[in-house]
């Protein structure tokens, strides 16, 4: 079983997780500039204008030092390193200049999937696997963090440093994206939003160890295991 | 066994059916008008299906690039959609279409993983109808249908009741049907889906473990029109329930 990441106490409202995990596809200017040509052809037929999210549902959800099950269907998984935007006031409607108070803290989501190049349809089957949403080791209030659009996020494998970008560079600010969001969905305390995973996001295969550190938010660790491995 | 979730002088409750009118566990006999309904049951992940119904693909074979034999559309939706029956659903002033579609939800009442269509059913603890709202000017082809679609506030209806899975027979033969303003506008049967109810089990059971709680809206069938503010939205599904929701506009939400 995977540790539960609800289980994460914190200094501020709400003090803990909700368990409601939403994703930010294709936030990262370099990951949509890297589609090139393909985002006006079809299926696509034109880039995104408003926000593209999913759900990481709670089977998915682990904790900092569980083990990630590296699926038989799967030779490799990709990590996604993002910032965690964790609520602490109901968010509906929020303008971008007051987004950030409605924000409790920031913490680590590693937002795990089977690779996939197609974006057409929603990925369950690659973003929805047991275990494939690791969050912590903590969550960082909002006071304790600087400008969550400027933090270091570095990925390591087995201790080598294999990705190193930063929060920034985004389509949608942590500011703007609370608001685009919330203008049609509500967020409530404790749910987390990731800000989007960043371009050439690594490929691991089972038996490697996978750290992913954020500037002031600390290292989040998880091993990749064979499906059938007894843990 | 029928049971519903109300709120009521100051709490929530389980009810059940008395004649017209509900009783609480406690005791109290109500009117159904005197309570607030809210999602029957617990509701854990949503797990919704598009085009798998035969009949709607049909319908809406002039947008779409899929047949039957891909692999099952299946989307995810957020716990902040979610409202129950009587309840009201707002319509955005600047959309042209916006459509309701009447479901059978289907609610597992026990861990599944990795478990094969013959012993599917056993994981199902019982059914309710769902009003799974889609507003047609949002969509996009990313990750499509996506959440400004159908994760709206106040988009996806539940209820009234929640059916134990022993009183159902045959999930299979059941009549669907929407009335808007009491015409009926779409009428379909769940044996006509794509993939039934074990086939999705097997299916989703096989890359994710569900559990208790979970729920799989099935998709609907064909017949989806336009709604407008003021609109009575009356989805209802044979042995299971009749589920009302009304249109509003921007105003009532303050905008």
């Amino acid at each position: 079983m995977h540790s539960n990441p609800c289980h994460l106490e914190f200094d501020v409202a709400p003090y803990r997780l909700s368990g409601v995990v939403y994703g930010t596809l294709l936030n990262h200017e370099p990951a949509i500039a890297s589609l090139g040509p393909a985002a006006e052809l079809p299926p696509y037929k034109a880039p995104a204008k408003a926000p593209v999210l999913y759900i990481k549902p709670r089977n998915t959800l682990a904790g900092h030092g569980d083990a990630v099950v590296v699926p038989a269907d799967a030779p490799e998984l990709e990590i996604g390193a993002s910032l965690g935007i964790v609520i602490g006031r109901t968010a509906c409607r929020v303008a971008p200049e007051q987004a950030l108070d409605h924000v409790a803290g920031y913490t680590i989501v590693n937002d795990i999937s089977v690779p996939h190049g197609l974006f057409y349809r929603p990925s369950i089957r690659f973003k929805a696997r047991d275990g494939s949403c690791p969050i912590g080791p903590m969550v960082v209030p909002r006071s304790a963090v600087g400008n969550p659009d400027a933090l270091d996020v570095r990925v390591w494998v087995d201790g080598a440093l294999v990705h190193s970008t930063t929060t920034g560079e985004r389509r949608r600010t942590v500011a703007r994206l609370l608001a685009d969001v919330t203008e049609f969905m509500t967020l409530s305390p404790g749910d987390v939003l990731m800000l989007g995973v960043a371009a050439d996001a690594p490929r691991v295969r089972a038996g490697r160890q996978v750290r992913i550190e954020i500037e002031g938010l600390g290292q989040l660790d998880n091993r990749l295991v064979n499906e059938g491995v007894p843990q | 066994m029928k049971k519903a979730r109300v709120a009521y002088a100051g709490a929530i409750h389980e009810a059940t059916p008395h004649g017209e009118q509900i009783r609480l566990a406690d005791g109290r006999v109500l009117e159904q008008g005197e309570v607030v309904w809210l999602p029957p049951f617990e509701v854990g992940t949503i797990i919704a299906l598009g085009l798998n119904y035969a009949d709607h693909l049909k319908e809406l074979s002039g947008e779409l690039t899929v047949t039957a034999k891909d692999e099952p559309l299946v989307f995810l939706k957020g716990p902040g959609a979610l409202i129950g029956h009587n309840g009201q659903t707002r319509r955005p002033a600047d959309v042209a279409f916006m459509h309701y579609e009447c479901e059978l939800a289907v609610v597992i009442g026990k861990t599944a993983r990795g478990v094969k269509k013959a012993e599917a059913l056993q994981h199902v603890a019982g059914y309710t109808v769902c009003n799974d709202y889609a507003i047609r000017d949002y969509l996009e082809n990313w990750y499509r249908p996506n959440l400004r679609v159908k994760n709206r506030d106040t988009c996806t209806v539940l209820g009234p009741w929640f059916v134990d899975a022993a009183d159902v027979p045959d999930p299979h033969d059941l009549q669907l049907r929407t009335l808007v303003n009491g015409q009926v506008v779409q009428q379909g049967h769940t044996g006509n889906m794509v993939n039934d109810i074990a086939e999705l089990i097997e299916y989703l059971s096989s890359f994710m473990t569900l559990r208790c709680g979970d729920v799989i809206l099935t998709g609907t069938p064909e017949g989806v029109v336009n709604v407008h503010v003021g609109d009575e939205v009356v989805t209802e599904i044979d042995g299971i329930g009749r589920l009302v929701n009304t249109i509003v506009g921007d105003e009532a939400f303050g905008r």
